[in-house]
């Protein structure tokens, strides 16, 4: 560990991360450029891309007409040309309009016609403020779709890191930043090294139970944990890191080493990949589980405007509380 | 194809519609798996435009793509194979009628969704500005992409970006079976077009000549730098919108009007004879080419293997990321 003062190099926010990371692949990597609203002089709606226009040119880094199907279009053509575009789409809810050219066209191409598509769509996701229309939890979706990556990370190092991973494998990768983390700072502990997508990581040991869940929801699920500890009851949080591949090796170990596990996320819980999660670990480890996987969940409506609603839309440290002493009482 | 001379874009046109009117039958027959749409009376437009372009050049095409695809240089034995859905066909089987294409030869598919051969064109067109190589795109859609928002979203970009696009509108008149006209406000492709700032061309699509000198002149623009173009090129669809419908939309005498008096193929063939490029000893040995042709191509696909069922999920992804 450095002793040196932190910096924005050696911890900066969850955005200067993406900054960093996809700095570094485009220094190595000519075919990568980035194509989407307000990047050159704003840097993107949350300086994700601040700066980078000025370091390597508006070729590499272009303004677009708020055109989603062709903005997905212009990157998916150019990754079959053997480029290596990042489309950001500025908020996910955004890709409805172009949800064509990624589920039917950017998902299927190396299926259908064997020709590899290295495209990368950025967006920010997640619920915060806002209202209904910047808050939709389409990971689902984009999980389950055959062909498509998703990538959804909670720190700094992650979103470096996953993003260097993202910018070298000749896949469609969804890569999701969520709003309430852009600002948040924190220390770079893998240097230049790119992540491995379907590798968790788990974030506080523990000795009793398992929170497993991703991206701001962890944030959540550490306070909880916190709060547990002075219960004396000692709960391990896992990171998923990315949601295709799913590390179900990961889950699985939870399962054998606790036999007490939650998952969960702030999608509302109807339809979120912790039913899918909770479903297939239990049909492979049912017989090292105390009892059955609780899930946590968002609740099913639109998210309001009103900050004491949209909080209370998703899950707070009270309902993870909640969750870890019901599967303690197993 | 090689387009060598005037005679060698009668024969293209020659082996696409015996192609058509020999796979519309085999569809009937029950041999392509979810069926094709007939591009017999659209041959001008698909070898006008593959006789400008140069080997590398990139398509995307639509639903309406077997007269593209065979212009554009694939053989006919791939094709019907793949239409057969066959472990030869240029997509492996997976792809039938509608997802014909090979990226290496400058094919970026066929599509089911109207328009999206039109974004992946002018993709692939950014793709050529980026790495400043000296070739173009041409995006193809029907009329009925003509009002889809995602074309003009396409065209936009290839204008502000200058990209070296073509798109063209292989307009044979009817969504399906909804007459152009109905639909499209102001009836007048090139004049919409031409309101994002590109030269934009109305022409006569049944003309084989017209339809090259347009694209050749297009593709000069597109690689000096100066932007997309965009072509409306009118033809006409003999058959139904697919194989085995039979519509109530249109008169017999209409379609009589285009088969006797513009058929493509009749008026270059007078032309090539009326000039002397062609004798008639040259047209009987070159219909008896095509027809020799297309016969094997149909032996080919039907004694070609069905893909190896344990093939069913190869390929989703690169598998490089670990997914199981």
């Amino acid at each position: 560990m450095s002793t040196d003062t932190p910096t924005r190099v050696s911890h900066p926010s969850y955005s200067e991360a993406f900054q960093q990371g996809v700095r570094e692949e485009m220094t190595t990597n000519p075919d990568i450029f980035i194509l989407g609203t307000d990047l050159v002089e704003r840097g993107g709606h949350f300086a994700q891309v601040k700066g980078i226009a000025q370091e390597f040119g508006e070729s590499r880094v272009k303004d677009s007409p708020i055109s989603e199907a062709a903005m997905v279009a212009s990157g998916l053509g150019a990754a079959m040309y053997g480029l290596h575009p990042i489309i950001d789409l500025n908020f996910i809810d955004f890709s409805f309009g172009a949800m064509d050219e990624i589920i039917n066209q950017a998902a299927k191409i190396r299926f259908m016609f064997g020709q590899p598509v290295p495209l990368v769509i950025r967006a920010t996701s997640g619920v915060a403020l806002g209202g209904a229309h910047h808050t939709n939890a389409l990971e689902a979706f984009f999980a389950s779709t055959p062909g498509l990556s998703l990538a959804i990370p909670s720190c700094s190092n992650d979103v470096k890191g996953l993003i260097k991973t993202a910018l070298r494998v000749p896949d469609p990768v969804i890569f999701l930043m969520h709003k309430k983390l852009s600002g948040v700072r924190s220390e770079i502990t893998t240097g230049h090294q790119p992540i491995p997508f379907g590798k968790a990581n788990s974030v506080r040991p523990g000795k009793d139970a398992a929170i497993i869940t991703w991206s701001y929801t962890l944030v959540t699920a550490l306070k909880a944990a916190e709060e547990l500890a002075k219960e004396g009851i000692e709960v391990e949080v896992i990171d998923l890191r990315t949601l295709w591949p799913l590390d179900e090796d990961a889950v699985d170990e939870a399962i054998k080493k606790y036999g007490r596990v939650v998952i969960a996320d702030e999608a509302p819980k109807f339809g979120s990949l912790t039913a899918e999660i909770a479903a297939s670990a239990t049909e492979r480890c049912n017989s090292d589980l105390k009892g059955p996987i609780v899930r946590v969940g968002g609740v099913r409506a639109p998210i309001s405007a009103n900050p004491r609603h949209s909080d209370a839309a998703i899950p707070t440290v009270a309902g993870m509380i909640e969750a870890v002493h019901k599967v303690m009482k197993y | 194809m090689a387009y060598t001379d005037l005679q060698s874009l009668l024969r293209e046109m020659l082996v696409i519609r015996e192609f058509e009117e020999t796979a519309d039958k085999l569809t009937l027959r029950g041999k392509v798996p979810g069926g094709m749409h007939n591009s017999s009376g659209q041959e001008a437009v698909a070898v006008g435009v593959m006789s400008a372009l140069a080997p590398d050049d990139v398509i995307a095409t639509t639903h309406r793509s077997h007269h593209h695809t065979l212009a554009k240089g694939f053989t006919p034995n791939e094709i019907m194979a793949e239409l057969f859905t066959k472990a030869t066909g240029v997509s492996k089987g997976r792809g039938a009628s509608m997802h014909l294409g090979d990226f290496k030869r400058g094919h970026f598919g066929g599509n089911g969704i109207v328009g999206a051969g039109v974004g992946i064109a002018m993709g692939a067109a950014m793709g050529i500005h980026q790495r400043g190589d000296k070739n173009v795109a041409v995006g193809f859609v029907g009329d009925g992409g003509l009002n889809t928002g995602r074309t003009w979203e396409a065209l936009n970009m290839a204008v502000i970006y200058k990209l070296p696009f073509i798109l063209v509108v292989d307009n044979n008149q009817y969504a399906v079976e909804t007459f152009v006209g109905r639909v499209t406000g102001g009836n007048d492709p090139a004049k919409r077009a031409a309101g994002f700032g590109l030269p934009s061309f109305n022409i006569d699509g049944n003309d084989v000549l017209e339809v090259q000198k347009y694209t050749a002149e297009a593709r000069v623009r597109a690689v000096a730098g100066e932007g997309p173009t965009f072509i409306n090129a009118l033809t006409y669809r003999y058959n139904g919108h697919n194989v085995g419908e039979r519509g109530q939309y249109r008169t017999l005498e209409e379609i009589a009007d285009w088969r006797e008096h513009k058929d493509p193929i009749d008026r270059f063939t007078a032309y090539l004879l009326s000039t002397g490029d062609m004798s008639q000893s040259d047209l009987d040995a070159m219909k008896a080419s095509v027809h020799a042709e297309i016969e094997e191509a149909v032996a080919f696909a039907e004694s070609s293997p069905e893909p190896d069922l344990s093939t069913l999920t190869d390929g989703v992804d690169s598998g490089l990321l670990g997914a199981k």
